[in-house]
């Protein structure tokens, strides 16, 4: 289906969530010290993301439309979001103990990834309509994924680098993700 | 880092060897476009060598033994040849100021580094200053007579402003943008345009072909990224070539001899810092720059994406080598478990 390849393709490199339209940095910039805590973030934060867009959509239309209530749509889609989580967060206590230690207190913050909560928002503006929402979501969290774990490898090369000390940390990684940022304007105009 | 090579040849010699290699290239630009291009190559090496030693003073490092290395040059070098050969000198130094303080020296200097210094300055610059990066004058043989040089210094200080009818936008942006005309309309309205890829370009992709086949002959830098990177653009550019339509996207010649092409390949790709280690994460990465600067050529909003696509490739750099490693050398693997 050439529509969907298009959405997923513009999401992923054109309109990226973080590198492009800045959202979702928190997670950016805290989870990419290491590579496998990005890979598990990664995983998380797309199956959140994917489901959420779904839910988000299906909350909207059959629910918030119908009864006359859209000013509530913020609260609605934290809800959602915020459901989705507990459940990613229980399953993978369950099932990924190792995991679940390395991420710890990262599992909750996707609640507060405003990547999360702009999907659902950007979904309802752009009157997507369902399968559109889902693959949005989809590429949305593939975007934050490539770019994560691109990062986090970065960040590992740069942990034995002779960075100057007013710029270790954070600061040399601000200065990173700006160049991946310069780098991604290559696909301006393209989708 | 370069040690990696595992080539007799210290960095040092690694150096001149690129810059005589690059020789043929920055003679025939020369040719083509006037001293533009001589004072965008000295005053980038000066201004490249000037904050690299800024830097190292500031660090309390000894200046001297790492200018030498020549990395600086280099960078300088490589930016000279890429930059518009009519953009005012303190754009130069913009650029010079990202390549080496913030691409380079940031992260610790020669050898540490994660994008390449001198396509970070291109970019810069290009997203800054779109169309003074994207003015080239007419290559020799289009002009009448060549601008004087009084003029063109007046220019490069930004005194005056750019006479018209010395410039014109670059083959590759004019195909681009050529609204609905077929490749050989284009070819002919553009007046005396090349053969294959715009006058002037052609010679001067051949000029670096011809230069970095000597690199590649001391085995300075390996050729398989090159050639992944040049048979991925030609299959590609194939792929798309429908005989020159006006929806056409531009012959494989054309890709391969027009804008950077070959300066990228050889000189630009191969840089050892900020490409893989591996020979499978290499070809790799060959490729993907090869998808890359198609892609962006094609459909992006700038007319050329070398620059662009090795940036995004640099990205991919660390974690190639860490999935090309075989498991039982890679310590890193070691550490996490």
């Amino acid at each position: 289906m050439p529509d969907a390849l298009t959405i997923l393709l513009t999401t992923l490199f054109v309109h990226n969530f973080v590198l492009v339209q800045f959202l979702g940095l928190c997670p950016f910039m805290g989870t990419s010290r290491q590579i496998d805590s990005a890979v598990g973030m990664a995983a998380a934060t797309t199956f959140v993301l994917t489901l959420s867009s779904a839910i988000s959509y299906l909350v909207n239309a059959y629910l918030l439309v119908p009864l006359g209530i859209e000013y509530l749509r913020i609260l609605a889609v934290i809800f959602v979001i915020a459901v989705v989580v507990q459940l990613t967060e229980i399953v993978m206590k369950k099932t990924q103990p190792m995991l679940y230690q390395i991420l710890g207190l990262f599992i909750p913050l996707i609640t507060t990834n405003c990547a999360v909560l702009g999907v659902a928002l950007l979904n309802i503006r752009q009157s997507n309509n369902f399968f559109e929402s889902v693959i949005f979501g989809f590429g949305a969290a593939l975007g934050f994924s490539l770019v994560l774990i691109l990062f986090a490898g970065l960040r590992e090369r740069m942990a034995g680098a002779d960075i100057p000390k007013p710029f270790r940390g954070t600061a040399i990684g601000m200065i990173t993700a700006g160049m991946m940022s310069v780098a991604f304007m290559g696909f301006t105009g393209m989708g | 880092m370069i040690s990696k090579y595992k080539n007799k040849l210290n960095s040092q010699k690694i150096m001149y060897a690129v810059c005589l290699a690059a020789l043929p290239g920055c003679l025939t630009t020369i040719w083509f476009f006037g001293y533009g291009v001589i004072i965008n190559l000295f005053s980038a090496i000066l201004f490249a060598m000037l904050f690299e030693a800024l830097i190292l003073r500031v660090r309390n490092k000894s200046i001297t033994a790492t200018l030498k290395d020549g990395s600086a040059a280099v960078t300088g070098v490589l930016l000279g040849l890429s930059l518009p050969p009519l953009i005012p000198v303190w754009m130069v130094c913009v650029a010079c100021f990202f390549a080496i303080v913030f691409a380079k020296q940031l992260y610790g200097g020669v050898g540490q580094n994660l994008f390449n210094p001198a396509m970070v300055g291109y970019v810069i610059l290009l997203i800054s200053f779109p169309l003074a990066m994207s003015t080239w004058p007419a290559p020799r043989g289009l002009v009448e007579s060549p601008m004087e040089f009084v003029a063109l210094l007046g220019i490069k200080l930004s005194m005056v402003n750019m006479p018209d009818g010395f410039t014109m936008a670059t083959p590759l942006d004019i195909v681009r943008h050529r609204q609905g005309l077929t490749i050989n309309e284009v070819w002919q309205t553009a007046n005396g345009f090349g053969s294959v890829s715009g006058k002037g370009w052609e010679w001067i992709n051949f000029a670096y072909l011809a230069g970095g086949s000597f690199l590649v002959f001391l085995g300075i830098c390996r050729w398989q990224v090159i050639a992944a990177m040049l048979a991925t653009l030609g299959v590609l550019a194939a792929a798309f070539y429908d005989g020159g339509s006006s929806l056409s996207t531009g012959s494989p010649m054309m890709h391969w001899f027009g804008g950077a092409t070959m300066l990228c390949a050889f000189f630009i790709m191969t840089d050892p810092v900020t490409a893989p280690d591996t020979t499978r994460g290499l070809i790799i990465f060959g490729v993907g720059t090869g998808m890359l600067i198609f892609i962006i050529r094609v459909w992006g909003a700038y007319p050329e994406g070398v620059a662009f696509a090795i940036l995004l490739m640099n990205m991919t750099t660390p974690l190639l080598n860490r999935l090309t490693q075989p498991e039982a050398a890679n310590p890193k693997d070691q550490a996490n478990l």
